[in-house]
């Protein structure tokens, strides 16, 4: 409905068929059923959709490398316990590892908010809002400017507090040394089949909130197998951020992740 | 959102091949482990399309299935759900060969 009280139903139709023909553009690779038109030239590009951002985050990766920081993307879907969880770390290690903090926001600055005093270093917020309702993920550019805000030479660790969300964030690497992904006993043991991209992309999977299981149905053994299935090698851990299960195994494998000076060729 | 993201890549990736030529078809290529929705990526073909020069070109989508291949027994699987495990001999010890694609192919642009 435009403001001069006129709509577009008929263009609404137009739309809905032309929905109809999007089968004709959706083909397996290998049919050329989409050949050249007379007239035209195909011009063979081959490019990866992420190149750009890669190499921003090479770029990020150098960054970080040359200044001895050790980057740990860290992912989950929303209300996994990301915020609690990295709260209970800087509580930890925050005396002993100096420790930065990126948190990709979609519009707030809240969960920046609940890690005051903690213990972190430094805290950069970034707000991936821009225009179109926010982007549900960090990208390598946004990273890169959140990391223009942080004392990088006076960090040993920066973690990154992807946005919420099980599917993009894994899509696009932003020049982190390792990934973490939190996932809550309340999400499901069939998750890891839903999100494998999530799941595949994680070196860690930290399985939050164990505290609860005795009140759930959650099939423990199914879920790890599901894990297994999807990815092979990620490391598990059982925590619980609320009571502390685990928050010590998480710690040492961050700490492990050091001697915080990855070469450059893995990153 | 997702997909929208995507789009802009391709746009972007496009636009810079074209050089300002007009385009009339944009081809790429997605593996199926990378949970792109076609339909959505149309959709925001359309929404991202229509505002820059590519407003004319149509957006093709070639898939590429997920297949592995077993390190231990050296069958190959195409994969119908996202667990990598070879079929044959229902081992986890695989290497995928295809799946993880998302390129730009080709651009097809109107002979002057």
């Amino acid at each position: 409905m435009h403001a001069d009280g006129t709509s577009h139903v008929h263009e609404h139709d137009l739309d809905h068929d032309h929905h109809n023909d999007h089968k004709d553009n959706i083909t397996d690779v290998g049919d050329h059923s989409g050949y050249t038109q007379t007239g035209q030239t195909r011009i063979t590009i081959l490019e990866n959709l992420l190149s750009e951002n890669d190499r921003v985050a090479d770029d990020n990766g150098r960054r970080l490398a040359v200044s001895g920081v050790c980057a740990v993307n860290l992912m989950s879907s929303p209300g996994a316990g990301k915020t609690t969880l990295l709260r209970k770390t800087l509580e930890k290690l925050g005396a002993s590892v100096r420790i930065g903090v990126l948190e990709g926001d979609i519009a707030t600055s809240l969960d920046a908010d609940k890690l005051e005093g903690a213990g972190a270093t430094a805290i950069s917020v970034v707000n991936t809002s821009a225009g179109f309702g926010g982007e549900c993920h960090l990208d390598a550019v946004m990273v890169q400017s959140g990391m223009e805000r942080l004392p990088l030479p006076e960090l040993d660790l920066l973690i990154i507090e992807n946005v919420g969300n099980l599917v993009c964030p894994a899509e696009f690497r932003v020049g982190e040394y390792a990934r973490a992904m939190v996932f809550a006993v309340t999400e499901g043991e069939e998750k890891p089949l839903k999100y494998p991209v999530m799941f595949r992309a994680a070196d860690v999977v930290v399985v939050n909130k164990v505290d609860l299981l005795p009140h759930l149905d959650f099939d423990l053994d199914a879920f790890l197998s599901n894990v297994t299935a999807v990815n092979p090698k990620a490391r598990v851990i059982m925590a619980s951020a609320r009571t502390g299960e685990g928050v010590d195994e998480w710690c040492a494998w961050l700490a492990a992740q050091g001697p915080l000076t990855p070469t450059l060729s893995e990153v | 959102m997702h997909e929208l993201s995507i789009c802009n890549a391709i746009a972007s990736t496009a636009a810079k091949h074209a050089e300002g030529r007009p385009v009339t078809q944009v081809t790429v290529q997605i593996g199926h482990l990378r949970q792109v929705v076609p339909d959505a990526l149309l959709f925001s073909w359309e929404v991202v399309s229509s505002t820059t020069d590519l407003k004319d070109a149509e957006l093709v989508i070639e898939q590429v299935p997920a297949v592995v291949e077993c390190l231990d027994c050296g069958a190959r699987t195409t994969l119908d759900l996202p667990i990598l495990s070879c079929e044959t001999c229902e081992g986890f010890n695989v290497k995928l060969l295809s799946g993880e694609e998302l390129f730009v192919v080709s651009i097809d642009l109107v002979d002057a």
